[in-house]
């Protein structure tokens, strides 16, 4: 078998991604005509910058969801004779029916490098917004109360923020995402420290609307609670009575230090806009009213200060996608096996110059994937300041 | 101000603290001391004598004492073993138990012994700052001057196609994490197959193989441009396009003000009044972002150090954290969370000196 030309490694590539293209299409089409009525995302796709940004961002998204397809050989598969095959190679002795052909080469034990990029665009597309989706979760859970009441609370709170924030990452890291922390069980009660903070969200977020309205409540917040505390009990203990929830020990211990490090940049946002936003009139009108504090500040105060939250949740994934990559390069990833970029790049960073491939193929998969989320972010908020 | 420099030292210390004992109390779980236990005597040691070993060398003590011991404000401990040895935290071995002093701890300026490289933690800490002094010095005088050049130029006419450019140069290159541009700078200009090395070896323009050489170990005796440029530009990069978004952030405000306008009204020319009357304004804010970056620069620096193999602080971190060398992880936190605090300190003073609306009293 031939090897591939460049004009042929892309001609492949292009034909893997057939199905991202097709989802593609259809997205910005959908989008597109229903611009006007999708308020903030809609206004996305005036701004050339936005709409860049929210492709490639959602290049990657698509192709996480159909890795399975995309993907030419098994990840972890060794294809022996091999080793550190170039961009476009044959394989030796391919199957019947199976890809002939390293799209972007093989790795120093001779696994395909594209398959491992596609599906470690899963594994990052899992952990990171997920993890964002928590550190916001505690951010704003903490941030509204030291905002809207000051005193005390917020004097201590924030300086429980700035001492973590004056942690260097790194050393957090090498003190935390090691296989010792998992034998003492610290990452268990961080994760039931953490994990708690979404259920309170939710909890204080239906009870301070609906209380006047018993029958409503009761049935938001007990759904809140069963499939919360479920939850719960299966990510942060392992104990889900169905088995549905579980997370790996090393897996966990990664989120959570990953949501740990992230959740006082957010509360200082959440605290800082909170402070401004309290003095503005319709609050004030809350309080005139006899609203309850929790009230004004899930639903007077934090529907207003959507607009920077919601950039920040963008600028943060790829900040956490970077963190998880840092995490990967010095080896206290997820596993080492484990397709993630991060993982990948601190594998081929040993032959860099030798065989540059094996490292830059990741390497540039997580630079555009966060290119992307922070030109997406750049976009909101141009478009944000429009109004 | 004094006041408020006092209260500000006496968070810092505080602080300081809480992060040490942090430090401190992860270094010493017991799975990390039986690794330590197993390291140092023998690693066929049953249970039990670990348990024993823990004992005689004072580790079973509570975490608090252990670390007030630590720091030096608690006595070392000392024990006497069945053989009639006396150890104890002061007492190297073969000392005389009699003639030590009985406090040593990072006040009293013993910070331990590193048992990854057998040598006392000072002297590999000291040798590792030294290198990693002038890599921060090179990325200084590279990134600021960089930095704060495109954020002002982008910054001087909003929405010009100057600025479209360099806004889009500086996100690139905030969404470019350290391990990411270093491993694409290897493969462009210090890989003998790839780039643009190969090419210009073929033309005859370079004598060796490569452009620039992919580590930088040999910068650790002598540095020049082609050993170090690499390493200090992978940790330029990613600084340069956060300081540049600030600066140009803060540039474009001041060029909305009405003293601006008043000036140009006047007649002063475009030029006068961007150096003359805005750049004193607009360059408050970047200052604070540039001392705010340290404890950035301190993640690069352990990124770049370990894929250069640079052999400074950063490296030292992490021989310390993948060896289990307890003396020398703690040192080097010691170190790293004086740096940020210090940082942080600096901005905020130089922050009320810089800009005369602030005040504190």
């Amino acid at each position: 078998m031939e090897p591939l030309t460049w004009g042929g490694v892309f001609a492949g590539m292009f034909v893997r991604f057939i199905p991202v293209w097709i989802a593609l299409i259809v997205a910005f089409a959908l989008s597109l005509r229903f611009k006007r009525r999708l308020g903030l995302f809609g206004k996305l796709f005036d701004s050339p910058v936005g709409m860049t940004g929210f492709g490639i961002v959602m290049f990657w998204v698509f192709t996480a969801i159909f890795a399975d397809m995309i993907s030419t050989m098994d990840p972890l598969g060794q294809f022996s004779g091999s080793k550190n095959a170039l961009v476009g190679a044959a394989l030796k002795a391919p199957d019947e029916g199976a890809y002939t052909h390293f799209l972007l080469g093989a790795d120093h034990v001779a696994r395909d490098v594209f398959s491992r990029m596609v599906m470690g665009a899963r594994d990052v597309l899992k952990i990171a917004p997920a993890a964002t989706v928590f550190a916001f979760m505690v951010g704003v859970t903490l941030g509204l109360p030291a905002g809207y009441f000051g005193g005390k609370l917020d004097t201590g709170l924030s300086f429980l923020a700035n001492l973590v924030l004056a942690f260097p990452v790194i050393l957090l890291f090498y003190l935390l995402v090691t296989p010792e922390i998992v034998q003492t069980g610290i990452p268990i009660y961080f994760a039931a420290v953490l994990f708690i903070f979404p259920i309170v969200f939710l909890v204080l977020l239906f009870q301070s609307r609906y209380f006047t309205n018993p029958p409503k409540r009761n049935l938001y917040v007990g759904l809140t609670l069963l499939f919360g505390l479920w939850a719960y009990s299966g990510l942060a203990f392992n104990m889900d009575p169905i088995g549905l929830f579980s997370m790996d020990p090393n897996l966990l211990n990664v989120f959570v230090s990953v949501v740990f490090v992230n959740s006082p940049g957010v509360y200082r946002i959440v605290r800082g806009m909170v402070m401004d936003i309290k003095t503005r009139d319709y609050v004030a009108a809350g309080q005139t009213r006899g609203e309850g504090p929790w009230y004004i500040m899930l639903w007077e105060i934090l529907p207003n200060a959507r607009g920077p939250l919601i950039v920040d949740f963008c600028l943060r994934i790829g900040y956490t996608t970077i963190l998880l990559g840092t995490l990967g390069f010095f080896g206290l990833g997820v596993s080492p096996e484990s397709p993630d970029w991060g993982s990948t790049i601190d594998d081929g960073r040993k032959l860099l110059s030798i065989v540059p491939h094996p490292a830059l193929v990741p390497a540039l998969a997580l630079m555009s994937l966060v290119l992307g989320l922070n030109l997406l972010a750049d976009g909101l908020r141009e478009e944000s300041l429009k109004d | 101000m004094l006041l408020f420099i006092l209260r500000r030292l006496g968070v810092m210390l505080l602080t300081a603290l809480a992060l040490t004992f942090i430090v401190f109390y992860l270094t010493n779980l017991p799975p990390n001391l039986e690794k330590l236990a197993k390291s140092e005597a023998s690693v066929r040691m049953t249970d039990d004598q670990v348990v024993s070993w823990i004992e005689n060398n004072g580790f079973n003590a509570p975490v608090v004492s252990r670390y007030a011991q630590w720091l030096g404000v608690m006595p070392g401990w000392t024990k006497t073993l069945d053989t009639g040895e006396v150890r104890g935290r002061c007492i190297a071995r073969g000392q005389d138990p009699a003639t030590v002093a009985s406090y040593c701890g990072l006040l009293q300026g013993t910070w331990g012994m590193s048992t990854v490289f057998k040598k006392p933690v000072t002297e590999v800490l000291g040798r590792g700052l030294g290198q990693t002094g002038w890599l921060m010095l090179a990325v200084m005088l590279v990134m600021v001057p960089t930095s704060l050049l495109l954020g002002v130029l982008s910054g001087m006419r909003e929405g010009s196609r100057t600025d479209r450019v360099l806004s889009t140069f500086a996100i690139a290159t905030t969404a470019t994490p350290e391990y990411v541009s270093g491993v694409i700078f290897i493969a462009l200009f210090a890989s003998a197959t790839t780039g643009i090395s190969p090419l210009l070896a073929s033309w005859g323009w370079i004598e060796g193989k490569t452009l620039f050489m992919g580590t930088a170990t040999s910068a650790m005796d002598d540095i020049t441009f082609w050993n170090f440029a690499l390493p200090v530009m992978t940790i330029a990069l990613y600084g340069i396009g956060y300081i540049a978004r600030m600066t140009r952030a803060s540039m474009t405000e001041v060029m909305t003000a009405q003293y601006i306008r008043t000036a140009r009204l006047k007649g002063v020319s475009f030029g006068q009044v961007v150096l003359k009357h805005a750049l004193r304004n607009a360059l408050i804010a970047p200052f604070t972002v540039i001392m705010l970056q340290f404890p950035w620069l301190l993640n690069g620096v352990v990124i770049v150090e370990t894929l250069f193999n640079y052999k400074g602080f950063g490296w030292t971190l992490v021989q310390a954290a993948g060896n289990n060398d307890i003396e020398l992880l703690l040192g080097c936190s010691v170190v790293a969370v004086l740096v940020v605090l210090v940082t942080q300190l600096i901005s905020d003073i130089g922050y009320v000196f810089l800009n005369p609306r602030i005040r504190l009293s």
